[in-house]
C-alpha cells in the first residue's frame, strides 16, 4: 500500500515545488549606501524594475557608509546569508577581486542568463576599471564619481573675478585665492578626499604614475610611487598656500563639502557627485570646472579617475536568483533609464547611449558644469590614467590624511612626509601581496 | 543561628549560578578565546583564505611606531577621562544632594547624556567646535583663541575628551549620589556641632564613606575610556590630527571594522585585554588598600 501511493506522493511535492516560485516571487537581496536623497533613488530603481515584470522583486536595503555595508555583507557572507547584490565603493575593488570564491563575475552572470550584454556598451573609463586583466568585467558600474573643481560664483563676483571663467592651472587657482581673501573671504580654498584629489587624480590629470604596474591595475607587486618631484612640488605648493591662508584644511573624508556648500569656503575640489547638494542647498549660484593642472607639465591635462562604486553579485545563489539580478542590471542599462539616473545624481553615465541620449535632450545646455565630469573621464586613457587599484587601500588613504595633515600644520615637510606615506602604504601593498599571492 | 545558607544538595547551588556563568561563557571567555584564535591568524576580508601565522601580526605592531606612540596617548587619554569625569560628576553629585526644591528635575538632566550613543554624543560635541561657526569655537575665537582641533594635537585631544567625559558624567553621578546619600545624617550633624566646617566635614567624613563608591568609578571609568570610546573618536578627529589621537581602541576599531585587517585588529584586542586585567589587578592590590567598607 504504501508503495502504490509513493508516485503519487512525490509527483505532488514535485507540483508544488514547480508552481511554488511561479506564484511567489523571487526576492533579491541589495544592500547598499545610498542615503537621502541618493536613497530615494536607489528606491526608485528597484521600484521601476518590479514594476516591469511579476517574477522578481529586488529589495533595497540601507546599510550604512560604504565600510559599514562592506563589513555587513562579508559578515553575512561569512554566516553564509549574503545578499545577492552590493554596493562596493571605488577602495573596495580590490578586496572583492581578490576574493573570487566570494563574487560571481557581472559577464558570467549575464551570459548564464542568457542576456544580451555588450561591456563595450559601458563608457570605457568607468567599466575599465572593474575590468580584471583578461577583459572579464567583474562588477556592474553604477554610480561612478570623479574629482572636479567647484566654486562659488557670487563670491567671484564680489572679487572681482569673471564668475564664468573658473580657474583652469594651480597658479591661477592661488592668484583666485588672493584676490578671494583680499575681498573678506576667509577660506578661499578648500579639498574633500585629500588623498583622491589631491594624489590620485593629479597623477592621472598629469599622467603620472600614482603606483607602479599601471597604478596597481595590472598585478599584485604593485608600490607606491607618488613621492615624485612632481607629487612634492604640489603639496609644497598647496603648504605655501596653507600658511598665507589660501587654502583652508577642512577634515578628512568630505567633510570640506558643507564648508562650500554653506558658502564659507569659495571654492573646492571635490566629487562630481557634489553637484546636487549645491543645486539644492546652495543660496548661491555654483560653478564647475575642470580639475586645476600645472601648464608646464607634458601630457597635462590627460583624464581623472573615477570614485563611487560599482555593484557586485556574490556567490552562493541560485541559478533563477541570478536571471532576476541580470534582468535588473539589463533594466539599469537600457539608455533611458541610465540616462535618468545621470541626469537625476550627477553621476557619470554607465554607457555611452546613456551619454549621447543626455546631450541630445539639451540637459548638458540647461545645467552647465554637469558635462565637465564626463567630458574630463571619455578622454582616452593612458597606461598611467585608467585608474588606481590597490588591495589595502582605505588604509593607505588614512595614511595619506595623516601624513599631509602634518603638513598643513607645518610640522613635517611635504618632501618627508610623502616619503614616509610611500614607505607606509608599501608595507601595507606587501602584506596584502603576501595574503593574496597564490589566488 | 548560621549566618550562612547552606544547600542540601551539592548540585544546587551549581544550578543557581549555572546562568550567569552561561552568561559569562558566551559573551566573555567565547569572544576572549576567539579573538586569541584569529591574532595568530592571517585572513582574507571574506575568511576565504586562512593562514597560520604565529605571533607575526603582534611583531608587526611593535615594529610600527604609531602603535607605540598610540600607547602614550591612549594612557594620557584615560586619564584625562578618569580624573576630569570622577571630579566634576563628585562635585555635581556633592551639589545635587544639597537641592532640595526640583531635585527629580536636577537629577533627571544630569543622567541624560547617558541614554545618548558615543557616536552621537561625538558628533554633538563636533558641532559645538566645528571652527569658525560652532557655538564654542565662534565663543573662542571672539576672546582671541583660534580653535582648530582638525590640525591642533592639542584641541584635539579636548575634544575628544570633553566628548567622553561628557558621556559618562551621568553614570559617574548617579553612583556619587547613592553614596552621598547613604551617609548617615547623624555623623555629619555631629561634627556640625563640633564646629567642623563644611570644607573639613566633607574630607573627613564624606569622602572617605565615599571611597568604595570612587574606587568601584576609576576602574569602571578607566575600563571606558579604554574600550568604550572608539565611537567618539571615529566621529570627531577619526584618530587625527596625524595619529595624535589614534588611541589603542580606536585603531582596533578601524583595522577590524574599516580596513577589515581581522588578524591585526584581533592581536591588538588581545593587547588591549591583556591590558585592562593588568590595571585591574592593580587597583585591586594597591589602590583598594586604601578604600574603607
Amino acid at each position: 500500500m504504501k508503495n502504490r501511493y509513493l508516485p503519487l506522493a512525490g509527483a505532488i511535492a514535485l507540483a508544488a515545488a514547480f508552481t511554488a516560485p511561479a506564484h511567489a516571487q523571487t526576492e533579491i537581496q541589495w544592500w547598499h549606501s545610498m542615503g537621502g536623497a541618493l536613497g530615494e533613488w536607489v528606491n526608485d530603481l528597484a521600484k521601476d524594475f518590479n514594476a516591469t515584470q511579476t517574477q522578481y522583486k529586488i529589495v533595497p536595503t540601507f546599510k550604512g557608509s560604504y565600510d559599514e555595508s562592506m563589513t555587513a555583507a562579508i559578515a553575512a557572507f561569512r554566516a553564509g546569508n549574503a545578499p545577492h547584490i552590493l554596493q562596493v565603493f571605488e577602495v573596495g575593488t580590490a578586496t572583492m577581486m581578490a576574493s573570487r570564491q566570494a563574487i560571481v563575475p557581472v559577464g558570467e552572470v549575464m551570459k548564464k542568463a542568457g542576456v544580451t550584454f555588450d561591456p563595450n556598451a559601458y563608457v570605457p573609463a568607468v567599466a575599465g576599471y572593474y575590468t580584471a586583466p583578461n577583459g572579464q568585467m567583474l562588477s556592474f558600474p553604477f554610480n561612478s564619481s570623479t574629482t572636479v573643481f567647484h566654486y562659488n560664483k557670487d563670491a567671484f563676483k564680489a572679487a572681482g573675478l569673471d564668475p564664468e571663467k573658473p580657474p583652469k592651472t594651480w597658479p591661477e587657482v592661488a592668484l583666485a585665492a588672493g584676490k578671494l581673501k583680499a575681498s573678506g573671504h576667509k577660506c578661499p580654498f578648500t579639498t574633500s578626499w585629500v588623498s583622491w584629489t589631491q594624489l590620485e587624480s593629479f597623477s592621472a590629470w598629469h599622467n603620472t604614475e600614482f603606483a607602479t604596474l599601471g597604478n596597481g591595475m595590472r598585478g599584485l607587486n604593485t608600490r607606491l610611487s607618488f613621492n615624485s618631484p612632481l607629487h612634492v612640488r604640489h603639496i609644497e605648493n598647496l603648504a605655501n598656500m596653507a600658511k598665507t591662508g589660501l587654502f583652508v584644511y577642512k577634515g578628512r573624508g568630505n567633510a570640506a563639502d558643507a564648508t562650500f556648500v554653506s558658502g564659507e569656503c569659495a571654492m573646492i575640489t571635490g566629487s562630481s557627485a557634489l553637484y546636487g547638494n549645491v543645486k539644492r542647498n546652495a543660496k548661491f549660484v555654483g560653478g564647475i570646472g575642470t580639475l586645476p593642472y600645472y601648464p608646464d607639465v607634458a601630457g597635462a591635462p590627460q583624464n581623472t579617475v573615477i570614485g563611487g562604486a560599482s555593484l557586485w553579485v556574490m556567490s552562493g545563489k541560485k541559478e533563477a536568483e541570478y536571471k532576476g539580478v541580470a534582468m535588473f542590471f539589463a533594466h539599469l542599462s537600457k539608455a533611458e533609464e541610465a540616462a535618468k539616473s545621470h541626469q537625476r545624481t550627477g553621476y557619470l553615465p554607465v554607457t555611452k547611449a546613456a551619454y549621447e541620449l543626455t546631450e541630445k535632450s539639451g540637459f548638458y545646455k540647461q545645467n552647465p558644469g554637469t558635462d565637465v565630469s564626463v567630458e574630463q573621464m571619455i578622454r582616452k586613457t593612458t597606461d598611467k590614467s585608467r585608474g588606481i587599484r590597490l588591495g589595502n587601500f582605505v588604509q593607505i588613504r588614512t595614511i595619506n590624511d595623516e601624513e599631509l595633515e602634518q603638513v598643513w600644520a607645518g610640522r613635517k615637510a611635504p618632501k618627508q612626509a610623502l616619503d614616509d606615506a610611500v614607505k607606509r602604504g608599501n608595507e601595507l601593498l606587501a602584506r596584502f601581496e603576501a595574503a593574496n599571492k597564490g589566488k | 543561628m548560621e549566618k550562612r545558607v547552606r544547600f542540601r544538595s551539592a548540585w544546587l547551588p551549581w544550578l543557581l549560578v549555572a546562568p550567569q556563568m552561561a552568561v559569562v561563557l558566551v559573551f566573555f571567555f567565547w569572544p576572549a578565546a576567539q579573538a586569541l584564535y584569529q591574532s595568530v591568524l592571517q585572513q582574507d576580508a571574506f575568511g576565504l583564505s586562512t593562514e597560520f601565522v604565529g605571533l607575526a601580526n603582534f611583531e608587526r605592531l611593535f615594529a610600527d611606531p604609531s602603535y607605540i606612540a598610540s600607547f602614550k596617548v591612549t594612557a594620557v587619554f584615560s586619564f584625562l577621562v578618569a580624573a576630569v569625569g570622577l571630579v566634576i560628576a563628585l562635585l555635581l553629585a556633592v551639589m545635587a544632594n544639597r537641592v532640595l526644591r526640583g531635585a527629580s528635575v536636577y537629577k533627571t538632566l544630569l543622567i541624560w547624556p547617558y541614554a545618548v550613543a558615543p557616536v552621537v554624543a561625538g558628533v554633538l560635541w563636533l558641532f559645538m567646535f566645528a571652527s569658525p561657526y560652532g557655538v564654542v569655537a565662534y565663543a573662542l575665537r571672539w576672546m582671541g583663541m583660534d580653535w582648530n582641533h582638525l590640525l591642533n594635537p592639542d584641541h584635539a585631544l579636548a575634544l575628544i575628551v570633553m566628548a567622553a567625559v561628557w558621556k559618562q558624567i551621568s553614570y559617574n553621578f548617579l553612583f556619587f549620589l547613592a553614596g552621598l546619600q547613604s551617609i548617615p545624617h547623624s555623623l555629619i550633624e555631629a561634627a556640625t556641632i563640633d564646629g567642623a566646617s563644611p570644607w573639613r566635614r566633607f574630607w573627613t567624613i564624606v569622602f572617605p564613606l565615599l571611597s568604595p563608591t570612587t574606587f568601584f568609578l576609576l576602574v569602571i571609568n578607566i575600563v571606558y575610556a579604554f574600550l568604550d570610546t572608539f565611537a567618539i573618536v571615529d566621529a570627531t578627529t577619526h584618530g587625527g590630527p596625524g595619529k595624535e589621537t589614534a588611541i589603542l581602541v580606536y585603531k582596533v576599531y578601524y583595522d577590524g571594522f574599516k580596513a577589515l585587517d581581522m588578524g591585526g585588529s584581533a592581536a591588538q584586542s588581545v593587547i588591549l585585554m591583556g591590558i585592562v586585567i593588568a590595571l585591574t589587578v592593580l587597583q585591586f592590590r594597591f589602590v583598594e588598600k586604601k578604600v574603607q567598607y
